[in-house]
């Protein structure tokens, strides 16, 4: 017990100290608005990307089908804040939950027939259901106002409550992965049939990963809606899932370390590439070309910051050390 | 002289304080930055380059004439907003944060959209040359963005502007309505054509739809074959129209085709063929065949320039831009606020596309005149007067 | 009726098209497993080199046809030896992923040096009419179908009748078997590459024909089609390609015909998600058994 505690509070006091960092520097203005919008869409990325490497990386399914809830998310949001008139806070949350509900109804409608297929077959079947997402979102005028999306959604979000929902989402992805659920989920991406045999309900812990990738993704796309003040259906096509999966395989499938980090670099490197005008999707190109064929396992490949052992470790040798004294 | 000594240091702390507090002063620089924020790569590329290109064009020949406020060279600042609306939010607030005095651009509604926040909490005045969709500027409380302003017609304008002149001038009573459903612009036009048609004893017998990046439209062709109406009403690009004129002649569907200022383009002929182009009808803002010096002046730059006729997206921002660039003479300062009051105070303003003034939601009051195409050349323009 | 056999014409044009590209798609992806998301934008590479050498060198359209052949086979195998040989041991994922990169790169360097505007491509041979019992038939759509035929003609000769053909079905079921056999693996992914390529390169010049408009991104849409073609008509099985690039295009056209044309593109979804649920190995593919 006395273990967990120190994992637990030392992550605590690492992610309150990270909000407090950048608090500090948003009000000196060192993160200028300009900035501020770059960290934003950094955090929302890796919402949707910590997700997205729970389906890939950890149940091993490969989903191209984010986009369908992440939009799933955003117009719920929109909806709820602009047609029901619940504004503020709660019409977020409320829009928020809304979203959460149809995406994890939507993920298990399609996930439990569709994750019997296997690899690619996969991710062209979940392609398409984001695709139908996506057209149904276009169609639907009554509701969604159709290609020309819902404007002058209340603007709520703020970056300290994406920091806010990012800690929450990855501490439930992690809480996850870590339990004896996610260790079931782990053996079923290592060895299907073995796992099969030693008694694990495939397709439960199969669905389960894509219900909670799909709702995250829900979660993130409600926070960019309220964040931006606009949705459009042209905004979720499937160039946004695939995105999101560039950032788990550039950063290594699997490790949520590598998706933080992956998230940071191409947040830069597309802050960069800015200036460039037309010649900036060409730069962005050769960049991944090279990048994948550098480091085909992504840039931290499985590894994992393990800050709460080193903070125990370190523990231990303090506590080591003054027993010996 | 203690007293003049005196007097004399408290004038010069006065003026350097008010240099240093009124911020971006016309006399303490020597250029202004003005900010552009478009569509370069992504699904809107298309619209959005022709626009880069021409407020290019319009800054490079403001500079030569001696910049703007008497020798303040304009510094022209522009990004990529990848055609995404988080991007676009970005740019637009890196643009703020560079200390521009406007921002022309983007391109589609929805961008522009996404951009007003940022412009309106910072201030800066923005145009958007082609985003015409409706009550742009006004917020969903019924409260006018201040900062936003536009220089092209509303979609409603359009429809009803056409549907008018096809009703009354040129008695056309039964409409084929094909719209492209992955398009606001071409279903707002469609809704408020249909609207004012309908009213004026008109009626539109089928509606078709496809979406874009379409290329196939024998299979909607083949249907509105096999019916009876006096023209079809297409409102939508020259991208997908083009082809539509093309594959309809060569089906044989002779009835007139009547568009929105989407079509105005050579590469619609192009796409068509000129032989096919013929009975084409479309609203626009201007004629290629204009006699108007502006307009033709405004042309060979373009070609000169970029080797291409300017399309309706080019002129507009040409507009958008020369506006900009009159705006900040005419308020006399490179100060945003007043920028605003001038845009904000435009009257009959003479662009490539017509003489407006601003209106009080920030929408120009323009007219609009009908072309007709024959063997792919312009062969009549005519004024549209609509009564709202 | 009448009308529908019209549609049906209709849709056996716009198949001929996704049915070629499929065809490349589904030997590039039956041999090492591989989305090539850059074979839409091989396509569009052969539709603007197919319209240099018509419309500025004013080329015959059959010479022109084959220049763009070879030089697509060519862009194939380089595009290969860059960017997926280094990554033949990696995840499939990462290769997947230069494949995206390779798809903006050669999008986007086409924008960078054309522009991103649609180009009206000039038509090469006349366009004539023909009613057949009321059904209005064009050369535009003789030509595509015959040359299609004819293509998977030629393919399936290749791949079944000769030395590298079989070479390459046997690199396509089990590579590392091939090896043992001395087949030279790496020669055959190439030329499964060249000869995909090409085929995409010819579908690319018949749609400028066919729809006279080529831009940058036209790859984008028509790839993905194709793709699912081939899944729907089972991954390395030729004859599926072809049934499957037709099942597409009539199926787009009926559902518009019906008065669906918004939900046309969601309906070739369905269609796919349920065939790979009915029939995994999609209609004409072999049904591989899991090994423990």
């Amino acid at each position: 017990m006395q273990r967990f505690h120190t994992r637990n509070y030392a992550w605590t006091a690492l992610i309150l100290l990270a909000f407090l960092a950048i608090y500090a520097m948003v009000e000196t203005g060192i993160i200028n608005p300009f900035y501020k919008i770059t960290l934003v869409t950094i955090m929302l990325n890796i919402i949707y990307a910590v997700g997205l490497n729970l389906i890939l990386g950890v149940a091993g399914q490969f989903s191209l089908g984010h986009a369908g809830f992440i939009a799933i998310g955003a117009y719920s949001a929109a909806i709820v804040t602009t047609r029901y008139g619940v504004a503020g806070l709660p019409g977020l949350l409320l829009g928020m939950l809304v979203g959460v509900i149809i995406s994890t109804i939507v993920a298990l409608l399609v996930g439990i027939p569709t994750l019997r297929l296997k690899g690619d077959y996969l991710a062209i079947a979940t392609l398409g259901v984001s695709e139908i997402i996506r057209v149904l979102i276009n169609n639907l005028r009554d509701l969604t106002n159709g290609p020309a999306g819902i404007s002058g959604i209340p603007i709520v979000t703020d970056w300290w409550l994406v920091f806010i929902f990012l800690a929450l989402t990855t501490i439930l992805v992690l809480n996850y992965v870590y339990s004896s659920q996610g260790r079931a989920t782990t053996a079923i991406n290592q060895n299907e049939i073995a796992a099969e045999a030693m008694g694990v309900n495939v397709t439960k812990y199969k669905v389960t990963a894509f219900v909670l990738g799909a709702i995250t993704a829900s979660i993130g796309g409600s926070l960019q809606a309220t964040y931006l003040g606009i949705v459009t259906p042209n905004d979720y096509t499937f160039n946004r899932s695939i995105d999101v999966l560039i950032i788990v395989v550039f950063g290594g499938i699997g490790s949520f370390t590598g998706t933080f980090v992956a998230a940071t670099i191409l947040g830069i490197l597309n802050l960069v590439l800015q200036d460039y005008g037309q010649l900036r999707m060409v730069l962005y190109a050769i960049a991944l070309i090279l990048i994948m064929i550098f480091r085909p396992g992504g840039l931290l490949g499985d590894y994992e910051f393990k800050f709460g052992s080193m903070v125990k470790q370190w523990f231990n040798k303090d506590k080591k050390e003054g027993a010996a004294s | 002289m203690n007293r003049m000594k005196k007097a004399l240091t408290a004038l010069f702390a006065g003026v350097t304080l008010a240099a240093a507090t009124a911020g971006p002063l016309v006399s303490a620089q020597e250029t202004a930055k003005l900010g552009a924020n478009y569509e370069l790569t992504g699904g809107a590329a298309s619209y959005g380059t022709p626009m880069s290109n021409a407020t290019k064009l319009a800054v490079k020949q403001a500079n030569e004439a001696g910049g703007v406020l008497d020798g303040v060279q304009l510094e022209l600042v522009e990004y990529d907003n990848k055609s995404d609306l988080t991007e676009t939010n970005s740019v637009a607030t890196r643009l703020v944060e560079e200390g521009v005095v406007g921002v022309v651009g983007p391109a589609t509604t929805g961008d522009v959209l996404s951009q007003a926040p940022v412009i309106n909490k910072a201030g800066v005045p923005a145009i958007a040359p082609a985003a015409t969709g409706d009550a742009l500027s006004i917020d969903n409380n019924g409260n006018l963005m201040e900062y936003l302003f536009r220089v092209c017609f509303e979609d409603t304008f359009q429809g009803r502007a056409a549907a008018a002149h096809i009703a009354d001038n040129m008695g056309i009573k039964n409409v084929a309505l094909v719209v492209d459903v992955g398009l606001d612009y071409s279903q707002g036009v469609a809704d408020a054509f249909t609207e004012e048609f309908e009213s004026r004893g008109g009626s539109v017998v089928t509606t078709e739809s496809f979406t874009s990046g379409d290329t196939d439209f024998s299979a909607i062709l083949s249907t509105l074959a096999a019916q009876e109406f006096d023209a079809l009403y297409v409102p939508a690009y020259y991208t997908e129209v083009g082809l539509f004129i093309k594959q309809a002649r060569e089906m044989g569907i002779t009835q007139p085709i009547i568009g929105a200022d989407g079509l105005h383009s050579q590469t619609l002929v192009d796409l068509a063929g000129a032989e096919n182009a013929s009975d084409i009808y479309y609203t626009t803002h201007y004629s290629n065949e204009s006699e108007d010096e502006k307009v033709v002046a405004f042309q060979e730059a373009y070609e000169a320039e970029y080797g291409q006729e300017p399309d309706t997206f080019a002129a507009l921002a040409y507009d958008a831009t020369n506006l900009m660039i009159d705006a900040i003479n005419r308020a006399g300062s490179t100060e945003r606020d007043a920028i605003r009051q001038a845009i904000a105070e435009t009257k009959d303003f003479e662009g490539v596309t017509g003489l407006f003034t601003m209106g009080e939601d920030n929408t120009p009051i323009k007219s609009a005149i009908m072309l007709k195409l024959t063997n792919g050349e312009v062969e009549s323009a005519e004024a549209i007067a609509v009564e709202y | 009726m009448q009308l529908f056999m019209q549609q049906l014409v209709n849709g056996l044009a716009l198949g001929s098209i996704y049915a070629l590209i499929a065809l490349g798609y589904t030997m590039v992806y039956g041999t090492i497993r591989l989305i090539n998301f850059a074979h839409g934008d091989i396509f569009m590479m052969g539709a603007f080199l197919g319209y240099f050498l018509i419309a500025e060198l004013e080329m015959n359209l059959f010479v022109a046809m084959a220049i763009v052949m070879v030089s697509s086979a060519i862009l194939g195998m380089v595009i290969e030896r860059i960017a997926y040989k280094p990554l033949r041991n990696s995840t499939r994922v990462a290769a997947l992923i230069t494949a995206i990169g390779v798809s903006y790169f050669l999008q986007n360097i086409m924008i960078y040096f054309l522009g991103p505007e649609v180009q009206a491509f000039p038509s090469p041979i006349e366009t004539q009419v023909f009613n057949v019992f009321g059904i209005i038939i064009n050369t535009k759509q003789i030509l595509v179908f015959v040359v299609t035929i004819l293509m998977m003609l030629i393919l399936q000769l290749i791949v079944n009748r000769t030395k590298m053909g079989t070479a390459m079905r046997a690199v396509a079921s089990d590579s590392e078997a091939a090896q043992l056999m001395g087949i030279n693996v790496n020669t055959i992914i190439s030329f499964t590459f060249a000869l995909g390529s090409s085929l995409a390169g010819a579908a690319g010049v018949l749609y400028g024909i066919y729809y006279n408009s080529i831009a940058p991104t036209m790859g984008t849409a028509p790839g993905l089609k194709a793709f699912i073609a081939s899944v729907v008509g089972g991954i390395g099985s030729i004859p599926g390609a072809m049934v499957g690039g037709y099942l597409i295009g009539l199926l787009e056209t009926i559902v518009t015909f019906m008065g669906g044309s918004m939900y046309k593109d969601a309906v070739v979804y369905i269609l796919l998600i349920v065939i790979l649920l009915v029939l995994p190995q999609g209609l004409f593919g072999k049904n591989t058994r899991e090994k423990v």
